[in-house]
């Protein structure tokens, strides 16, 4: 019946899994950031080509499933001659997702800001390029908080997808315990705990962020 | 009196679609000098005041900011919009006061003011902050230099925004109706740090409803209605004349509010 001591038999190794699990799915979120921002600006800028990209890309993203993306990098990035790692192809392509999912979300947040604050900052003289990394992200993330932290959370579940193309990760390392002990239902349940407490301690190391923001609005 | 005006607007159209904001503003400000720009609501003085900052590009005509074109450069003959960094550099010296303060709301007073002190001119972080200090200290508000601008009464927070303006150590000052948005009580401190300013010497163009402050403080006050300066002069010239129906009308409305005619009397107008 059930084994808890295969459960403490491998925990170990487990949460060293889970180490990698945590450090692609918050590497993709990371650089997803600054690809969501970069789309964000473009989807919002006056050019229409950066529109036109910008609506393309998100519509990809968004339209095709996360398995086939990593699926079609692991196949297709060594037939064009890139032959990276298959861990940086899954990161890489994790990032572009969530990239567009950022896209739309940052998308809500910069329109939020009042122009009067970027209008504000070109008065006094900051470049393009300060305005969005010094006004308006932060401004964006702030508006925008929750969502961001829903759409890491995502990623650290979808991070599990990865191990289709070979990356060790929680859920890879889940699967070999399980066929090569045969005690699929507590090693599944034990990584389903894992997944459970690390996107636990990003709502709540979350939910402190939010509350030092909270002190740049009370009165 | 120098010789060559500060801001110089010649002939200055200015259009949204087919609406006609600006019909053609001719208007020279001299070095300290301290001009009000009346007017009712939809007029367009605040749009001339914006167009003056290149917040707005004007559509026809010229504006030169101490002898420099603003907003558009001379390509053989040919009039092209100038980048936003010749922009920036042409409007270097100005300084901008807005109706909604527009303070950075993740930033402390403090950080408002040195923030652009640091990114813009490259000045070293202690250096900026106690730059920084030094113009709270001015606007009266070194105490409040750690609130956000949450924080902050709407008066303080306006002067925040003129220290955050002045330390860039400006030439010139635009304030677009910066008191319209506060509480009639908190009003005064704003005004006052307006008139210290004025009194050092700042060349400003204020945009305003407060009709006391222009009397006693501009050297020169121009009504504008329907896109046209339809009035210029000294304030006593200004309130006094009324063979224009449109400004006899405009003022009649302060006449009526007795707070004027307190401050216009102190000034010895009306």
């Amino acid at each position: 019946m059930f084994d808890t001591a295969i459960i403490i038999k491998s925990l170990p190794m487990l949460l060293g899994a889970s180490v990698w699990t945590v450090i692609y799915s918050l590497t993709s979120v990371a650089i997803g950031f600054c690809i969501g921002t970069l789309i964000c600006a473009m989807g919002l800028s006056r050019s229409g080509v950066g529109r036109a990209v910008a609506a393309f890309y998100v519509s990809f993203f968004r339209g095709v499933p996360l398995l086939v993306q990593l699926l079609i990098s692991y196949y297709c990035l060594p037939l064009i001659g890139l032959n990276v790692p298959s861990s940086v192809a899954a990161v890489g392509t994790l990032a572009l997702c969530t990239g567009a999912y950022l896209a739309e979300i940052l998308r809500g947040g910069f329109l939020g800001i009042p122009p009067g604050l970027i209008e504000a900052a070109r008065m006094v003289g900051l470049s393009r390029a300060q305005i969005l990394t010094r006004i308006e992200v932060p401004l964006a993330v702030r508006l925008t908080l929750p969502a961001l932290v829903n759409e890491t959370t995502m990623m650290v579940k979808a991070s599990s997808l990865i191990s289709v193309v070979g990356v060790l990760e929680l859920t890879r390392l889940a699967q070999n315990i399980a066929t090569s002990t045969f005690q699929p239902l507590e090693i599944y349940l034990t990584a389903g705990a894992i997944y459970f407490v690390i996107n636990g301690a990003i709502t709540f190391l979350a939910s402190l962020l939010e509350r030092s923001f909270r002190v740049e609005k009370a009165a | 009196m120098s010789e060559q005006p500060i801001i110089d607007v010649r002939g200055v159209w200015k259009r949204f679609g087919t609406v006609e904001v600006l019909r053609g503003i001719d208007l020279a400000i001299r070095k300290s000098e301290v001009a009000c720009i009346i007017g009712p609501s939809g007029s367009g003085k605040s749009t001339l005041l914006r167009c003056i900052a290149f917040l707005e590009a004007y559509s026809e005509g010229e504006i030169y900011i101490e002898g420099e074109l603003l907003g558009y450069m001379l390509d053989g003959g040919k009039r092209i919009p100038a980048s936003d960094s010749e922009v920036a550099r042409v409007r270097r010296n100005v300084g901008f006061v807005f109706q909604q303060f527009n303070l950075w709301p993740h930033m402390t007073a403090l950080e408002n003011v040195a923030a652009p002190l640091r990114l813009a001119r490259g000045i070293p972080r202690e250096d900026a902050a106690g730059r920084a200090r030094r113009m709270l200290e001015k606007v009266g508000l070194a105490h409040r230099a750690e609130a956000y601008p949450s924080q902050l009464s709407g008066g303080q927070q306006q002067r925040v925004g003129i220290a955050r303006a002045l330390a860039m150590e400006p030439h010139i000052m635009l304030f677009d109706e910066p008191t319209s948005a506060l509480d009639p009580e908190l009003v005064g401190e704003v005004l006052q740090v307006m008139r210290d300013l004025a009194s050092e010497g700042m060349t400003m163009v204020v945009v305003t409803h407060e009709m006391g402050f222009a009397a006693q403080v501009a050297d020169k006050v121009l009504f504008i209605d329907h896109g046209k300066i339809a009035a210029a002069g000294s304030p006593h010239e200004v309130f006094r004349r009324d063979e224009n129906p449109r400004l006899r009308q405009f003022l009649q409305n302060y006449f009526d509010r007795n707070v004027f005619w307190q401050n216009a009397g102190e000034a010895g107008i009306g």
